[in-house]
């Protein structure tokens, strides 16, 4: 409807923020207790869509516009090369995204592509992902594509299946929340550790019901890699959508990309996306600060991801932990932790880099310059978020330099980060992650997760132990 | 889906903030068909049983008061993490039909009214009011009155929460959520007619 979308300049004079003027944009119609029905641009589907697309064939309903979806296999297949699939089960998730997608006509990116890869690496890769937009992904991480400018959030099944049949969903307006980073992040620092230190501040639940936008110097200075890298764990601090105003460096990511506008459609994109950044007195309901300068490298100690600390810090104490003391005492339990130890004494059995949060080809070269003429001292894997980055990071030879350090070099997919494809970890193994969660039994029951950067990760890897890697580079 | 109006039932506590949805359903049964048989087992399943399958009797549901439980009151941020709505699955294949806590992470609050399950948010220390009541009474009931927005806790204390109007008549009427879109087809197509040629994938 012609009042849905009014061009900027007839809005209302107050200052909006980015979220607003992408938020209203958006809206089809106005529903009851605040919910609007909401445009959906783009839909990234995987094989956990397998639920949503059985229910909307058993009601007999199609996919309104497939050629607004795109599909790929990443929570179920094997990153290990040429190994046959553990069971029948996991190799029938990934053969049933394979029907479904061609069902449907829906562009897949399946087995033997090197487009194939996670989904929220895939998405901003080909150019899928644009400012302004609304992307949704049954998958909680979606969060990931504000890296780009889009209002991007994870969705349930059933919302899934309300996405594919009409491209629109319910939603009530969150409130808004800013994070400020300032200043410039010291050596050896990396965009991980910027958002465990945030979601340690604001906590695993201070964003609910919030929309972030990531604002500030040294969220200025990052590539989009590192910009992922942060807006994908909103959900850890409870949020479901994290984004970044969209700039030069975003432009410059995005032209050129498979999917993305390009000629005169492209001049208009960015004409178009140049407005979309929150206006300088834009008010929002709440406000964090983090100054980058005092952020040092961070490793998770516990079961929640707010449970980080800087890697120069000592096992905290449930005796000092007032309220939080059952909490607390059950996570170092689970940990296998005593109170106290330096964070630095902790060893660990094997490491992990990959997973939507780390595994993008910047990812891989941090992991690769501590790894370079060192050797690892436990099983550690190296996973690829793509394809495309498995074939960039061959390309400058970052394959060879972490199998002469004696790390596994894979396929692509979300592999260790979930475990559902059957890659997990053993009963009581601490693993150095740079993924996303640390939640008990989230690498495998029983399996003990440290959080942390691709650099410090490879410096465990060729420690044995959870180790600063500023003492290991530069 | 099926409608939500009243129900009375045995509520269970659990609380531990910050319960995230990997722990309701861990990721290894996420290839289970939806509703399949024995789908009630995976809720809460590896605090629930051993690597060997039995059960573990320190934990609240399998405390025999608590069995029957159809609410559950948690503690904050309850279904945080993973979008996977098979959490509300097996909660529902359980038998759990309502779940109060202060806060529920995001997406599990959303999957839950699409399942018919009721979340009621009230203040902290309410809900940990109505814990302390559980835990001193194992096996009392709650009841929980969508019509008119209260809870009526052990103590006889009645208890009004708020909830969206638009959730709230999905979870009476029980409807097809979809259905109630499509009547919107016009506005839809009129949205996309307007969209920007940009906008659209190149290809």
């Amino acid at each position: 409807m012609a009042t849905t979308r009014p061009p900027e300049t007839a809005r209302t004079t107050a200052p909006l923020t980015m979220f607003d003027k992408i938020w209203a944009r958006h809206v089809v119609a106005e529903g009851p207790g605040g919910h609007v029905l909401l445009y959906v641009d783009r839909h990234l589907l995987h094989e956990g869509s397998a639920a949503a697309f059985a229910r909307l064939a058993r009601s007999g309903r199609r996919v309104r516009r497939p050629d607004l979806c795109v599909a790929t296999a990443d929570h179920y297949v094997l990153t290990s090369p040429g190994a046959p699939p553990p069971d029948a089960e996991i190799a029938r998730m990934v053969e049933s995204l394979v029907t479904h997608s061609a069902g449907h006509g829906i562009a897949l990116f399946g087995r033997g592509d090197a487009r194939r890869g996670i989904v929220h690496v895939v998405g901003p890769e080909q150019g899928f992902t644009l400012p302004g937009l609304v992307l949704v992904c049954g998958d909680s991480h979606t969060a990931t594509h504000g890296a780009l400018g889009a209002l991007a959030f994870g969705i349930g099944s059933s919302e899934v299946e309300h996405v594919l049949a009409t491209q629109t969903l319910w939603q009530r307006k969150p409130r808004t929340m800013r994070v400020t980073v300032d200043g410039r992040l010291g050596p050896g620092v990396a965009a991980k550790d910027v958002i465990l230190a945030i979601i340690a501040t604001v906590g695993a639940g201070g964003g609910v019901g919030h929309a972030i936008e990531y604002a500030g110097a040294a969220i200025r200075a990052m590539s989009i890699g590192e910009r992922a890298t942060v807006c994908n764990m909103s959900i850890e601090a409870g949020a479901r959508s994290g984004m970044v105003a969209p700039d030069e460096t975003t432009f410059a990511y995005l032209r050129g990309r498979p999917l993305a506008p390009d000629g005169e459609a492209w001049e208009r994109a960015v004409a178009d996306w140049r407005g979309l950044p929150s206006d300088p007195d834009a008010v929002f309901d709440r406000e964090v600060g983090l100054d980058a300068a005092g952020v040092a490298p961070m490793v998770t100690w516990g079961t929640s991801p707010q449970d980080a600390l800087p890697i120069t810090a000592r096992v905290p104490d449930p005796g000092q932990a007032g309220a939080r003391r059952p909490g607390l005492e059950r996570a170092l339990a689970y940990m296998g932790l005593t109170p106290g130890t330096a964070l630095t004494d902790v060893t660990v059995d094997r490491v992990f880099i990959g997973s939507c949060t780390n595994s993008r080809l910047e990812d891989l070269r941090a992991a690769a310059d501590v790894a370079r003429g060192r050797r690892a001292v436990v099983p550690a894997w190296v996973v690829p978020g793509s394809g495309l980055v498995k074939r960039a990071a061959e390309a400058e030879g970052l394959d060879g330099v972490f199998r002469a350090a004696g790390f596994e070099w894979r396929e692509a997919g979300c592999s260790m980060c979930v475990g559902m494809n059957g890659e997990t970890a053993r009963e009581g193994e601490r693993v150095a992650s740079t993924s996303n969660r640390n939640f008990e039994g989230r690498q495998g029951r029983g399996a003990r997760t440290h959080l942390m950067s691709p650099a410090m990760a490879a410096a465990a890897a060729v420690t044995g132990r959870l180790t600063d890697v500023r003492g290991l580079v530069g | 889906m099926q409608a939500f109006t009243r129900l009375t039932g045995v509520a269970v506590p659990i609380d531990l903030p910050n319960v995230d949805t990997d722990r309701v359903i861990p990721a290894r049964f996420l290839r289970k068909p939806q509703g399949s048989a024995g789908y009630e087992r995976y809720l809460f399943h590896d605090a629930r049983f051993d690597a060997d399958g039995a059960e573990r009797p320190e934990f609240v549901l399998n405390r025999p008061p608590y069995r029957s439980a159809t609410i559950l009151v948690a503690a904050e941020n309850f279904g945080c993490g993973s979008s996977r709505e098979a959490a509300v699955w097996a909660l529902l294949a359980y038998g759990i039909r309502c779940v109060v806590a202060p806060s529920l992470g995001d997406i599990f609050h959303q999957n839950c009214v699409k399942n018919g399950l009721l979340p009621v948010i009230l203040p902290a220390d309410l809900v940990a009011g109505l814990r302390g009541q559980l835990h001193a009474r194992p096996g009392v009931t709650i009841t929980a009155d969508l019509q008119r927005q209260t809870i009526a806790a052990p103590d006889g204390g009645v208890h009004r929460f708020e909830i969206d109007a638009f959730a709230r008549q999905l979870l009476l009427s029980g409807q097809d959520e979809i259905a109630l879109t499509l009547g919107y087809e016009a506005q839809i197509s009129a949205f996309e007619a307007e969209s920007p040629a940009w906008s659209r994938p190149r290809g």
